[in-house]
């Protein structure tokens, strides 16, 4: 058990958790939380990691179901489960990257940033945020970003120009995904997206969490949840 | 850890009682703890060929339970033994392989491709509830169960253990049915038929409409069956169904069990097995047990 350092209410239904101790994990990757004890629910959720320093690591959740709910009311020095890291996580790209996120999405986002950010392979990272109503950690990302790019209420792929990149990492609603990959008609960029899934174990056991690809079924929690945006047959994704 | 928690199932010796169960487990659980502290691994259900599973939500939690519907997604028995045998073989814990089919020759043709490797035990599912082709099929009936066991055990020298389904017409017949036609073991209960609606939507959460239940919610039922058939067979029992503790499964050893698979309990907190063990075996020393003989069936 992790005691929390905070949880912060950061917009109607969004909170910033962060919780003490020493973690292991890089951009992409993602932890499962438990912060009841009880049967109900019965599973841990999993969250990607937002950022992790030495003493301490931080999610970014909305408030949709009954877990999500219930790490909503915890406080200060409360304890929590916080199990992984899972998953493998962003590759380590080169060149000029975007980062395109929407809505939840953001939360996967930020740690690439700040892992990135002014490293001598990155020539420059630009940031693009969707967000249906309410901006948010946009203090955060500017830190770590070359040019910051905001949308509200529309879909933030409709502004981007993804040839200028070598790299582009997404995470969001399909829609917004979608339209990204369809953008693509070259060898440029690379695009790898962050899927999410219902899922149970988190290490390639229970299958709850397949979907199926290109390359055939693959495991959001251990194949993924990062995969090469071809891969990605976005018909498939409402089915599984 | 002592060495009386040792049980010794259809003379195969286990270092401790604790397998953990088919579909839910595997090699990625050593993220969290060394594997080999367990007592056996069941594989995840096999198949002749491979299968991609079903579509849909797959799993679904309800109080104190979790309903699933993967459909038996899995490599195939040949990637498996290419793949995945040898590592869990390097374990050092007994290798149980769950095996499915549709038909009864994909059954005997998983079996005679098995034969030949070096595992503890077949498991042979007749119960699970998410394929719409064999599966439970075979174990609803006492018959149709008898005919399958009695066809796998005509070609297979290996200890044969049956996975039997709560779901089934009566348990205790099919039990005795597979006892008659040579089956080592048995094991129960695989989940339970259940169900649940989207009432938003107006529809069944499952594209399959029912699912399999397990988890703590199914443990009084699992375990009075568990007790119903150990008192009328003479092979040994893996008992499972809503493990979560050491009590649960001490509870399930006094009702007549050898073994005990731990399944959703896995989701629940990736260190069970371990912890199950651990709680077995304090007991032991708090109350003097010196093997779990003692306490075996004396419900």
């Amino acid at each position: 058990m992790c005691k929390i350092i905070y949880n912060e209410q950061l917009c109607k239904d969004i909170f910033l958790i962060k919780v003490s101790g020493k973690f292991q994990g890089s951009m992409g990757q993602f932890y499962m939380l438990k912060g009841w004890n009880s049967l109900h629910p019965l599973l841990g959720r999993p969250f990607t990691i937002f950022d992790i320093d030495n003493n301490s690591i931080s999610f970014l959740y909305r408030v949709v179901g009954e877990g999500a709910k219930l790490l909503s009311h915890l406080k200060r020095n409360d304890s929590i489960h916080v199990l992984g890291p899972y998953g493998n996580g962003f590759p380590i790209p080169k060149g000029c990257i975007a980062l395109i996120g929407g809505g939840m999405g953001i939360a996967a986002l930020y740690l690439a940033a700040k892992q990135l950010y002014n490293k001598q392979f990155i020539k420059s990272i630009d940031i693009y945020l969707g967000f249906k109503d309410t901006p948010i950690l946009l203090d955060y990302f500017k830190k770590h970003a070359d040019k910051l790019v905001i949308e509200v209420g529309n879909n933030i792929s409709s502004v981007v120009n993804i040839h200028k990149y070598d790299y582009v990492f997404s995470c969001g609603p399909e829609d917004m995904m979608k339209s990204i990959i369809s953008q693509k008609y070259f060898e440029k960029p690379k695009i790898f997206i962050s899927l999410e899934k219902r899922m149970a174990c988190a290490v390639g056991a229970c299958l709850s969490c397949s979907c199926k690809t290109k390359s055939g079924n693959r495991l959001v929690c251990k194949d993924g949840p990062i995969f090469p945006g071809e891969d990605i047959i976005f018909e498939q994704l409402s089915k599984c | 850890m002592n060495n009386y928690l040792n049980v010794n199932f259809s003379s195969i010796e286990f270092k401790n009682p604790v397998i953990a169960a088919s579909g839910t487990f595997g090699i990625g659980y050593q993220q969290h703890f060394d594997l080999s502290k367990l007592g056996g691994i069941c594989t995840k259900g096999l198949t002749l060929f491979p299968k991609s599973g079903n579509d849909g939500i797959r799993i679904w939690e309800t109080a104190s339970g979790l309903m699933n519907s993967i459909g038996l997604e899995n490599i195939g028995i040949k990637n498996f033994i290419n793949n995945e045998l040898p590592i869990l073989k390097k374990l050092g814990v007994r290798t149980i392989v769950n095996i499915n089919g549709s038909t009864v020759d994909e059954y005997l043709e998983c079996v005679s491709i098995i034969n030949n490797e070096e595992i503890d035990i077949i498991e042979l599912n007749i119960s699970c509830p998410n394929v719409k082709e064999g599966g439970l099929l075979f174990g609803i009936n006492a018959k149709t169960a008898s005919q399958i066991v009695r066809k796998v055990r005509g070609i297979t020298k290996l200890p044969l253990v049956i996975k039997l389904s709560p779901n089934a017409e009566n348990i205790v017949r099919i039990a005795q049915c597979c006892e008659e036609e040579g089956a080592d073991g048995l094991s129960l209960v695989n989940t339970f038929k259940a169900m649940s609606v989207d009432i938003y939507n107006r529809k069944p959460v499952f594209n399959n409409m029912y699912a399999g239940l397990s988890g703590p919610a199914i443990k009084p039922i699992a375990l009075r069956m568990v007790h119903e058939v150990c008192q009328n067979v003479e092979i040994p029992v893996m008992g499972l169904g809503g493990i979560t503790s050491g009590k649960d499964a001490l509870e399930f050893i006094m009702a007549g069990a050898t073994c005990i698979q731990v399944g959703t309990a896995n989701f629940i907190n990736p260190y069970s097995c371990l912890e199950i063990i651990k709680e077995i075996d304090t007991f032991m020393n708090k109350e003097g047990i010196k093997s779990l003989n003692e306490i075996r069936g004396i419900i």
